[in-house]
């Protein structure tokens, strides 16, 4: 088990330094196929883990590789802790990784920088496993920081663009505020409990105070809140999308961006202890599901709709953590990984089609040029709409029965904006696939071609998972499916009563309701065209004008500080100082010098004076 | 005959004086090294003197101390006499001003 554990983490650290040391001598193939390799082998070894961990008893191995920090009382190891919590999140990182390293063979193909592309992508699966795999706080920030600065290398990737070298700037500065809440919850942690690792952590928790532990809630939260793009920090996210395509769908959808999340489980112990601290998480979580989606509604570019979409999501995984329903976040997140992977692949195959064209205005009409993308992403479409029987019906089903039970009032953000989701959604899909060809412009009149097997084998078995991935956790089987597997991992759960089964109906009836609706009406509305600003408010498309405030509020500020100091501190204060001391310098030795006249009978003079006052002192003091 | 100490204290105070006045009044470099030398040397018949007076024979020993350093003053000294009557054929030290402030 310990071997098997540390083989799937240090695989694509392999592959990595493999293309790394000898990255000239290979061809683009070879790198592609060893990266693609490296993160299978990773997948297949976490099954094997997996099912190792199912005989188990109880489900949990700590694997230590060596004794890392040891100063004074801190002793953090290098260790690996393997519980139904982590396995599940190697289990669907590896998985969905192996399939868009295969998808960026074909995606990438070409480009002067392949390798660079495989590198960090490796580098990147790496990092995500040492985040989740991770035994204690410290080594899980190595991780967080290891994907945080491939996010940051893979979003400017065109560095030579304007746009993604600042995109790139933009994540990893949000990224930075974020960290400053991780940060100070393991100070805290350390302070009070002495130990990072995560079970002593969770043995001690009885000890903290309810102040302490909804501090550590709340900044975790931030920390979250940078990394998985929630409200205040979620503006990051869309504009990440400048990276390729891959890197959207591989990062900034499916697993990256799930690590605060993934954070906030397994923190549950101590989230257990603080009431307010989970109803913020639920609030932030809500809000951001319900504002993100608002915004996906008028966005112009097809990775935008989804990025926004994106960040809509994991706000439902956010409030489904502060509501307490774990396992249900966990639930989305593996959908939302299988799902919104399929429809950034997908858009990828419809913008490789069209030549590099993102806009939606430009699109319409692809259905009978893309036979395979488009069935996939049909099923994308309702699968994230919320129709049944794919996955997401049943995740976001498990999710608004529980919030359903803890607070009305989040329950009904919850549905407007399932509502908002199949509405966008089925705009994007209407506008991209249906409709009249507006393409001709992009392709310079050809007709667009599908793309090759390496990037649609991806798409259809994403697709197949979409179908039927809500079979990891039906409501009739909770004990012996996923939440069941997941349980001991949350350790203690706030109990909820369960709704009984009339109401699970009612709610997965309103849940269908609020999706068709969600689609007929985006589908009366956008068959008729792409212009209709009349449903396009601009505040929505400038993200409520996030960005202003943020820029009325911190950049101008700090740009007339910073030109105070420039016209001001250091001319006048930091000059000042400088040159005074010099001039005073100067003044004073010319002072000086007039006493050396080069007359050696002035300076006798001088050291005779000298002895005479010695002389008359000396007798004055006998006298 | 006993020569009270009081007159070799006189004399070297007189020989002092004589030689500060010259050094401050003289221009030739080599009359000034006199002066000095006449200096030092009054100041060396104090510490015999005292020697004698006060049965102590550390004032002596000060007193070689004193001529050998003045003979090595004496040798570089007049080294760079030389050097510079060669250079200039004068030796007034009120020409020497070059590196004045």
């Amino acid at each position: 088990m310990a071997h098997v554990a540390t083989l799937i983490l240090l695989m694509p650290l392999v592959g990595f330094l493999l293309v790394l040391l000898n990255g000239p001598h290979l061809k683009e193939k070879q790198v592609g196929y060893l990266g693609t390799g490296v993160v299978a082998v990773s997948f297949v070894l976490s099954v094997v883990a997996f099912f190792l961990l199912l005989n188990r008893s109880p489900h949990q191995v700590t694997v230590n590789l060596f004794s890392w920090i040891s100063v004074g009382t801190l002793h953090v190891p290098a260790a690996l802790l393997i519980d139904p919590l982590s396995i599940t999140m190697c289990l669907f990182v590896t998985g969905i990784s192996a399939l868009i390293h295969l998808y960026s063979i074909g995606y990438m193909h070409g480009e002067k920088d392949f390798r660079k592309f495989f590198l960090y992508l490796n580098l990147f699966v790496f990092s995500m496993l040492l985040l989740v795999m991770a035994n204690n706080l410290v080594l899980t920030f190595v991780g967080w920081e290891g994907v945080g600065l491939c996010s940051y290398w893979l979003v400017s990737f065109y560095f030579d663009r304007d746009a993604a070298a600042s995109a790139g700037k933009k994540a990893f500065i949000y990224n930075r505020v974020g960290d400053v809440g991780m940060l100070v919850a393991m100070f805290l942690l350390f302070s009070r409990t002495g130990t990072l690792t995560y079970l002593t952590i969770f043995d001690k928790a009885g000890t903290l105070t309810p102040t302490v532990a909804t501090l550590v809630v709340l900044t975790l939260l931030l920390g979250a809140t940078g990394k998985s793009a929630q409200i205040p920090l979620f503006n990051w996210l869309p504009d990440a999308m400048e990276g390729p395509t891959p890197v959207s769908a591989l990062i900034h959808a499916a697993t990256m961006v799930t690590a605060g999340v993934y954070l906030l489980c397994r923190m549950s112990p101590i989230l257990a202890l603080s009431v307010p601290g989970r109803t913020t998480i639920a609030i932030v979580g809500g809000v951001t599901a319900f504002v993100a989606a608002t915004i996906a509604c008028s966005q112009k570019d097809i990775k935008k709709v989804l990025a926004f979409s994106t960040v809509s999501q994991i706000g439902y995984m956010v409030l489904a953590v502060g509501v307490g329903a774990y396992s249900a976040a966990i639930f989305l997140m593996i959908s939302h990984a299988f799902f919104k992977a399929l429809l950034f692949l997908g858009s990828g195959s419809v913008i490789h089609s069209l030549n590099g064209e993102q806009d939606l205005r430009k699109m319409g009409g692809l259905q009978k040029f893309l036979p395979l993308t488009f069935p996939t992403f049909l099923i994308g479409w309702l699968t994230i709409s919320g129709v049944p029987p794919f996955a997401a019906f049943w995740s976001k089903g498990d999710i608004l029965a529980n919030v359903f039970e803890y607070s009305k009032l989040l329950w009904i953000l919850g549905v407007l904006t399932a509502l908002l989701t199949a509405y966008y959604m089925s705009r994007l899909f209407v506008l991209t696939f249906r409709g009249n060809e507006r393409f001709r412009e992009v392709t310079a009149g050809h007709d667009p071609h599908e793309s090759p097997w390496v990037m649609t084998t991806p798409l259809v078995v994403l697709a197949a998972l979409s179908v039927v991935g809500g079979i990891l956790d039906l409501p009739w089987i909770h004990h012996n499916s996923l939440s069941g597997f997941l349980t001991p991992s949350f350790g203690l759960i706030p109990t909820l009563s369960h709704a009984s089964g009339l109401a699970q109906t009612g709610l997965a009836v309103v849940d269908v309701a609020v999706a068709v609706l969600g689609i007929m009406v985006a589908i009366s509305i956008w068959r008729k065209g792409p212009d209709q600003p009349r449903y396009e408010s601009s505040f929505l498309e400038h993200v409520w004008h996030w960005d202003d405030f943020y820029d009325a509020t911190i950049g101008r500020p700090l740009t007339a500080a910073s030109q105070f100091g420039d016209d001001v501190v250091e001319p006048k204060v930091i000059d000042g100082a400088v040159n005074g001391i010099a001039v005073s310098v100067r003044r004073s030795a010319d002072g000086l010098r007039k006493v050396q006249s080069g007359f050696v009978r002035q300076y006798a003079l001088a050291t005779v004076l000298g002895l005479a006052v010695i002389v008359v002192y000396l007798v004055a003091r006998v006298g | 005959m006993n020569v009270p100490a009081a007159w070799y204290l006189i004399l070297a105070a007189v020989l002092f004086g004589v030689g500060a006045f010259g050094l401050l009044t003289k221009r030739s470099a080599l009359i000034m090294f006199m002066c000095v030398e006449l200096m030092l040397n009054a100041v060396n018949l104090t510490f015999v003197t005292f020697a004698r007076t006060l049965s102590d024979v550390g004032g002596q020993a000060t007193v070689f101390f004193v001529m050998v350093v003045a003979a090595a003053e004496v040798t570089v000294g007049l080294g760079i006499v030389v050097a510079v009557f060669r250079r200039r054929s004068s030796t007034s030290v009120d020409e020497l001003s070059e590196m004045k402030g």
